[in-house]
């Protein structure tokens, strides 16, 4: 297992290295002159020269990205332009929100999605099968912003008109409350696919011989679909869990925007309004680290789901 | 006129339709019997109907609306749904039904451009991938590979950071981050068609790699590419409207729909219509695609179906 953890490992260092060049190349060619956003307005010509050479900015590209790449395995992704702070103690300092916020989501989405796609497996072609089915349709095509602005209409407006209090907080960070919103608006697209991913492939695993044994020994019907269904249809669910996650990621922007959640999406929406590149650059290349990692770890549990996955490491 | 095709080896040509007898009958028999699946399917025919009244409105928007895309009356502001305006009007007393009507052609138009951007240039990387396969399969993906390691709607926020935030740009931006999920798509499905015996009859035949891949690897590729270009749509309406939503796409005063959610959500205390309406549009246009796409795929390959 170990020799499969570290063969996956390093099969990540071109992928990432090849991120940092993509977002390397796009923010160098984005305009605008960092020297000039770094200085203040009064700022003479003169000086802009000299920060320019201070900064390594009259360099050609490939020294710039070179330089840019031994700074950034020392851990230094450079300072914001506009307040000076470094870029990874920024990033660090609101990641824990973001994380918090996508693994409250996951596990939202995981749980309904499981549930009703198991349901809607075991009752096929009846009222919950369809109601599941037509529910997680609805959800893969809601635009998670839009379902935001409902709960919180709902939750937050209509509710304090109503009762003179509000059911849940329509910004902001630190309980639980605050939490329940934006994680079902980041989950719910997740729930459906996960809904429909785990209704077909139960529904396969299902007809097999197997799942008639064990129905035929008389084990309980949770036994067989719990204990033996589930586990083997449950590879195309964890595949789509892990590919979805980078969706997921990109949806946190959307959903931290509207609800004030202070992470490192709301961060990269206001670096790019403040033409901070350093920071937008800091950011993506995070979000690239942390789906990579993701990915990663779906790959390990498919080894640990499915043992016939690392014998072809071997 | 008949098209020939030149023998590579004898630089001999031959009437191409020698080289797929009969092809088109059979196929007309396969699509016929796609659409008598498609038509059984009650779900995705609610959904090509939404598609063609959403076509047909988009189309005639300006023959349809009741009002032009950005007619301001500020002396009738914030009013709610009513006769006077069906879905009421906004902070400039602009009719939201008008502008979500004028908005059909725009999130109709960025779904139907991306999406093209990254079947035209995605497809044709995943077809010479998986046609030619070694080294050049290698590059391309490896390629994609890292284009993917970037979540998707962070790559668009990227390059729209980059060239500016306008309605263009955002076309450019959704459409290159659809190229690797069409590439992969692509390349996996022309790996499966190249290893038919009627594309090693054409090559025996001395037909060039150009002509195998367009005349007979990318039509019997075709249905994948139709069901999930069809899905696609509807993912790149929404990641446009988000990215409006977000400020990064369509500008004031257009009406794309998700820059008119943006608008409502400051007045979403006052006048929840404005946020409201256009979110609805959005989501029964997707649900449209989807329900077709869904549809299609069931009527092409029934063995998919559950």
């Amino acid at each position: 297992m170990l020799r499969y953890i570290f063969k996956r490992l390093v099969s990540l260092i071109p992928v990432l290295l090849g991120a940092t060049f993509i977002v390397f190349a796009i923010m160098f060619f984005t305009p605008g002159d960092p020297a000039t956003l770094m200085l203040p307005q009064d700022a003479t010509a003169e000086d802009i020269a000299i920060m320019r050479e201070v900064l390594g900015l009259n360099q050609p590209f490939l020294i710039q990205y070179r330089d840019f790449l031994l700074r950034l395995v020392q851990g230094d992704l450079g300072n914001s332009f506009r307040t000076g702070q470094s870029v990874i103690g920024l990033i660090m300092s609101r990641l824990p929100a973001t994380m918090q916020l996508a693994s409250a989501s996951l596990v939202i989405a995981v749980m309904i999605g499981l549930i009703a796609g198991i349901i809607a497996a075991v009752r096929q072609y009846t009222v919950w099968d369809g109601g599941a089915m037509f529910t997680a349709l609805l959800g893969v095509s809601m635009p998670n912003f839009w379902l935001g602005l409902m709960l919180i209409l709902f939750f937050s407006v209509f509710w304090a008109a109503s009762f003179g209090y509000t059911l849940l907080p329509a910004s902001g960070y630190g309980t639980l409350r605050h939490m329940i919103m934006p994680a079902i608006v980041l989950g719910t697209a997740h729930a459906a696919f996960i809904t429909r991913i785990t209704r077909s492939s139960m529904l396969e695993v299902l007809r097999q011989d197997y799942i008639r044994m064990a129905r035929a020994k008389g084990l309980s019907p949770f036994q067989v679909v719990v204990v033996h269904a589930l586990r083997n249809a449950l590879m195309p669910v964890v595949t789509i869990v892990g590919l979805r996650f980078g969706v997921l990621l990109g949806g946190s922007v959307v959903t931290e925007r509207i609800f004030a959640w202070p992470g490192i999406g709301r961060l990269l929406i206001d670096a790019v309004r403040a033409q901070d590149y350093n920071v937008v650059q800091g950011i993506i290349l995070t979000y690239a680290i942390i789906f990579s990692l993701v990915t990663l770890a779906v790959d390990l549990l498919y080894a640990f789901i499915d043992p016939r996955v690392k014998t072809r490491y071997r | 006129m008949a098209i020939h095709v030149r023998n590579q080896t004898t630089g001999e040509s031959m009437p191409a339709a020698l080289i797929s007898v009969g092809a088109g009958r059979k196929q007309r028999t396969r699509l016929e019997e796609t659409w008598r699946r498609f038509r059984k399917n009650k779900w995705a025919m609610a959904g090509m109907v939404l598609l063609l009244f959403l076509a047909v409105v988009a189309i005639g928007a300006d023959f349809v609306a009741p009002e032009g895309l950005d007619d301001q009356q500020l002396g009738r502001r914030f009013l709610p749904p009513s006769a006077e305006a069906l879905l009421g009007t906004d902070h400039l007393g602009r009719d939201i039904l008008s502008r979500i009507i004028h908005g059909s052609r725009l999130s109709l138009s960025i779904g139907f451009i991306t999406t093209s951007i990254g079947l035209l240039i995605g497809g044709g990387l995943g077809a010479v991938a998986g046609y030619y396969g070694g080294s050049r399969d290698q590059a391309i993906m490896r390629i994609m590979d890292v284009i993917l390691a970037i979540p998707g709607f962070i790559f668009a926020v990227a390059l729209v950071t980059a060239l500016g935030p306008n309605l263009t740009n955002l076309m450019i931006a959704v459409g290159v981050n659809s190229i690797p999920y069409f590439a992969r798509i692509i390349r996996s499905s022309v790996m499966s068609v190249k290893e038919n015996e009627y594309i090693e009859a054409a090559r025996a035949l001395g037909c060039s790699h150009t002509w195998i891949i367009l005349r007979h690897v990318i039509p019997n590729s075709f249905a994948p590419i139709l069901v999930q270009a069809t899905l696609r749509i509807g993912d790149t309406i929404i990641i446009a409207a988000g990215l409006s939503f977000l400020g990064l796409g369509a500008q004031p005063p257009l009406p794309e729909w998700g820059a008119m959610l943006s608008g409502g959500r400051q007045y979403l205390r006052d006048a929840w219509w404005m946020a409201t309406f256009p979110g609805i549009a959005i989501m029964f246009t997707v649900l449209a695609f989807n329900l077709v796409g869904d549809g299609l795929r069931d009527a092409l390959d029934p063995r998919l179906k559950n």
